[in-house]
């Protein structure tokens, strides 16, 4: 009965993208991150699944749609524990994790308050560092200040 | 060198440091010489800093260079709401060196890439101020006679003072050992003792200053602005405890010498500066020749 529950829940696609393993709190910062709230293609997600390993997880599947590796890496950001599947006629073509990104473009502010790109029409740039216990940072490359995991906000 | 910006003082490596030093002391030699004639050096200075801009624009005149600019943004067409990309677009086609001064942080950078020309950077929000590096350094060589293997006594604020980061980071390079001295509440950053121990240096912290004086080959003294204490009677504590006077030099090392960055306030007593130890001002000379090297090579003519 679960299953054919759970099935019901996430229908299956016949060509395209599934990112499985998202935290429940960042599906939609993840949507915004790949811009998906822009596009033509069919998009579903889900909140709150049940998942055995995390509790609960996100799920979304895009229709026809196939990302580069630098694009879906940008998620790791928010959902590092993130699972891409691409489906192709109902099967599944390629699974794999996504990686933190050395460097990060556009879409997150630095959290300097003084830095430059908060002032003037500036494309934000990162160098991604890992600290010690495991959480990541962001090097601002305009103001050589630091950005914790804690202080990222998308732009 | 030639037609590079200089942001940050590690966009040059430690060789074409010691190369612009080098150069400096043909400068303090012979300052005037016209090897400028044929160039026009902007100084643009969004945020007011007469020490720096007239330390600049010496430096250029006395090689014969044409200046043109600003020296606060209130007389600029930043005041109307020009962007930061326009203004440097538009002086580089009057100009061939932009010489610039700005409150915000990385501001320096964002202008190296979009200018056609190079870039200076006079000081950018609490960020860099890469000549100030390369002065101390001048100075430090000038009068030890050497880079190598000195004893370095910081002194005041260590936690907010940009000069001190960068010049700490630079002096990596030669073997130094530091000595820190500071309130608690103005300790050297983090990140700035990291690069000392990825370096396999030494360096001893105090609270005191009397300690430290013995030790020293230079002591390179700070202010202590009242606005970094969140208590103010956390600053009534410390605010005289960091002030060198001339009866403490009595034991002092021959060869030690004293440098600021300026402006000073109270932090060296008036009558430390007829002792033959106290160099801040021949360091803010040094600071033209230094800036002369810089515009002679960027400009490509030596």
């Amino acid at each position: 009965m679960n299953k054919i529950r759970k099935e019901l829940k996430v229908s299956a696609i016949e060509n395209g993208t599934v990112i499985d393993h998202i935290p429940t709190k960042s599906v939609f910062q993840v949507i915004r991150i790949l811009n998906l709230d822009n596009i033509e293609n069919q998009v579903l997600f889900s909140t709150n699944l049940d998942s055995k390993k995390y509790g609960k997880k996100g799920l979304i599947k895009v229709s026809d749609k196939y990302f580069k590796p630098e694009e879906v890496n940008k998620i790791a950001l928010v959902a590092p524990s993130a699972t891409l599947i691409e489906i192709k006629d109902y099967q599944v073509r390629l699974k794999k994790s996504v990686e933190i990104p050395k460097q990060i473009f556009k879409f997150v502010k630095c959290v300097n308050p003084n830095c430059i790109t908060n002032y003037e029409n500036i494309t934000t740039k990162f160098d991604v560092s890992i600290e010690d216990n495991g959480d990541i940072k962001l090097w601002c490359k305009y103001c050589d200040k630091y950005t914790a995991k804690d202080n990222i906000v998308f732009i | 060198m030639k037609n590079r910006s200089l942001v940050s003082i590690n966009d040059y490596t430690k060789k074409e440091w010691i190369i612009l030093l080098d150069l400096a002391e043909k400068f303090e030699k012979n300052p005037r010489q016209k090897i400028l004639e044929n160039y026009v050096v902007a100084t643009l200075f969004f945020e007011p800093s007469t020490r720096t801009r007239l330390s600049f624009e010496s430096a250029a005149t006395r090689l014969g260079a044409k200046i043109v600019g600003f020296t606060d943004s209130s007389s600029s067409s930043v005041k109307k709401g020009e962007s930061l990309n326009d203004t440097i677009l538009t002086v580089s086609n009057y100009s061939d060196i932009i010489v610039m001064r700005h409150p915000r942080d990385g501001s320096a950078r964002y202008a190296s890439e979009v200018s056609p020309i190079p870039i200076i950077n006079a000081g950018d929000g609490a960020n860099q101020h890469p000549t100030q590096t390369l002065l101390d350094l001048y100075s430090i060589r000038k009068t030890q006679g050497t880079l190598d293997n000195l004893n370095i006594a910081f002194i005041g604020d260590l936690k907010y003072g940009r000069t001190v980061h960068s010049l700490v980071i630079a002096l990596c390079e030669f073997n130094t050992t530091f000595h820190l001295v500071s309130p608690v509440e103005l300790k050297l950053p983090s990140y700035v003792k990291q690069h000392i121990k990825n370096n396999n240096l030494k360096y001893y912290q105090y609270t005191e200053l009397n300690e430290v004086i013995p030790k020293a080959d230079i002591l390179y003294m700070t202010r202590i602005q009242k606005e970094r204490f969140l208590d103010p009677i956390e600053y009534e504590k410390v605010k005289n405890a960091y002030v060198l006077k001339n009866s403490m030099l009595e034991k002092a090392k021959d060869n030690l010498k004293i440098l600021h960055p300026l402006p000073r306030v109270n932090e060296i007593t008036i009558d430390v500066d007829a002792n033959p130890k106290a160099y801040y001002f021949q360091q803010a000379l040094n600071g033209v020749y230094v800036r002369q090297a810089l515009l002679a090579s960027i400009l490509g003519v030596k």
